[in-house]
């Protein structure tokens, strides 16, 4: 399927909202919080260059799977690093170990679903962390209400995930062509959310 | 109304003869080196600079395709081209060649003598070292197509500072190394009708993995070159985050045509490149 003049529009604009983030980082923050949020605009930056230039072929390529997966994961660690202290380390060790387990689980052939298991453990945790912890920290007052922003586009993320997954296994809960024709609307969705959410923090 | 249909035709003919997209990046190239300084900026010399380096470059471009037009003809990527298909002569594509190229640096000149001879250097190595004397004798004539495509951000940087300095050279080398991420993937994409035309390029003389070696190792020193030269430029913490994003996802496509090498890898280098660089000269210039 052919990408729309509309959709490079909306990819455009998201990647021009990412390369922001990326240069305005987010203030006062240390070193490993500001790679990872780098690393996560920073990948979508180029997925979505390589989406505008090659078109939705790009989504066909298995290193999909692992962009899709550093994106949500170096995002939770940029939110867990900043906001609960007690668990960085832990969560530092999760995001790397988790990171290699998808690469080596998808680069080998494995056996039975041990690969979509790794998968959903490491996706489905960083994706939830990233849209629990701003949702509940602008709930209790402990962040600015805006801060919330972030959850959305952590909730916008998951389905963008969903719907990436789906489209790989080939068992669409919804047409490929929908899938496709919404994902850019998906993505820029997010990352306004995103860079909304961590301007108001 | 035939008169002005008639300027119309010629001119939609000449159009295509300076390349306009090449031609705006290599001008980019040349306001960023300009704006690097982050001297006090004279509009009227940044006009100047514009039009004179807009004016060489065009006229060096139409130079080419008026020596080249024989390999034009040949591959059936270029066959259509005006000066292939007889839409404009030899005759006309020379003047208007020579014209542009002597306004030009003539232009530049006038503003400031150091970047005249800049500007001139470029001309020089393109048309006569690059397209008359090496193309068609060895596939190494890309380095000094590189060098002449490295000459207007020097030059642009030289017109700010009035010398010759560090961080120019470094830019220079920057445009030069990152050349093969276009070039090169543009012969390995157009090889048979470079082979049609008898044009020796890389991977012709040394095979298609070698080739992609050489990008690789390349797209490593335009982006460590680009790096540096924005270091020492003083770049903005933020800003120097966002080049070493962008510069990952060239150094990524160039070791993905080594490891996982692919028409759509090589071709999406080529696209990316060109991405790369304009995104790097607007950088440069914040």
């Amino acid at each position: 399927m052919r990408i729309t003049l509309f959709n490079r529009i909306l990819l455009l604009v998201t990647c021009l909202l990412a390369a922001y983030q990326v240069v305005v980082g987010v203030n006062g923050l240390e070193n490993i919080p500001t790679i990872a949020y780098t690393i996560a605009f920073g990948v979508l930056l180029v997925a979505g260059l390589l989406i505008i230039i090659l078109g939705y072929e790009v989504l066909d390529s298995p290193i999909v799977v692992v962009v899709a997966t550093v994106i949500p994961l170096s995002l939770s660690l940029g939110l867990v690093w900043e906001h609960i202290s007690s668990v960085r380390l832990p969560y530092l060790i999760f995001a790397v170990t988790g990171l290699l387990a998808i690469i080596v689980t998808r680069s080998l052939r494995m056996p039975g679903r041990f690969s979509t298991f790794v998968l959903t453990i490491v996706h489905g945790l960083a994706g939830l962390t990233v849209f629990l912890l701003p949702s509940v920290l602008a709930a209790q007052g402990s962040a600015n209400p805006g801060f919330g922003l972030v959850g959305l586009g952590g909730a916008l993320i998951g389905l963008g995930g969903l719907l990436l997954y789906f489209l790989k296994t080939g068992r669409p809960i919804v047409s490929r062509e929908i899938i496709l024709r919404i994902l850019p609307g998906i993505f820029l969705l997010m990352t306004i959310a995103f860079v909304t959410g961590f301007a108001l923090a | 109304m035939r008169a002005i249909r008639l300027l119309r035709n010629k001119i939609n003919a000449y159009l295509p003869l300076i390349k306009s997209m090449q031609t705006a990046l290599l001008l980019s190239t040349g306001l960023a080196g300009y704006l690097s300084a982050h001297t006090t900026v004279d509009f009227g010399m940044l006009l100047g600079l514009s039009a004179s380096l807009f004016l060489a470059i065009s006229g060096s471009t139409i130079l080419n395709m008026w020596y080249d037009c024989d390999i034009d003809i040949a591959m059936s990527r270029t066959h259509n081209r005006p000066l292939a298909t007889g839409r404009v002569t030899k005759r006309e594509a020379l003047g208007l060649g020579l014209v542009f190229s002597l306004v030009g640096v003539a232009w530049a000149i006038h503003i400031d003598n150091l970047y005249g001879m800049v500007v001139f250097a470029g001309l020089f190595f393109d048309v006569v070292v690059y397209t008359i004397w090496l193309k068609r004798r060895t596939s190494w004539s890309i380095v000094w197509g590189g060098i002449s495509g490295g000459m207007p951000i020097l030059a642009g940087r030289v017109l700010a500072l009035g010398k010759i300095d560090l961080i120019g050279l470094l830019l220079m080398m920057a445009v030069l190394f990152w050349i093969p991420t276009h070039i090169l993937t543009f012969a390995m994409r157009y090889f048979d009708d470079y082979k049609a035309a008898k044009v020796p390029t890389f991977c012709a003389s040394y095979g298609f993995e070698t080739t992609r070696a050489i990008i690789a190792l390349s797209a490593i020193i335009a982006a460590a070159s680009i790096g540096v030269a924005s270091v020492m430029i003083g770049v903005q913490a933020g800003v120097l985050r966002l080049m070493a994003v962008l510069s990952s996802g060239l150094l990524l496509l160039s070791f993905a045509s080594v490891f996982r090498p692919s028409e759509r890898v090589n071709f999406s280098l080529f696209k990316y490149a060109s991405i790369y660089m304009l995104a790097s000269m607007i950088l440069l210039s914040l």
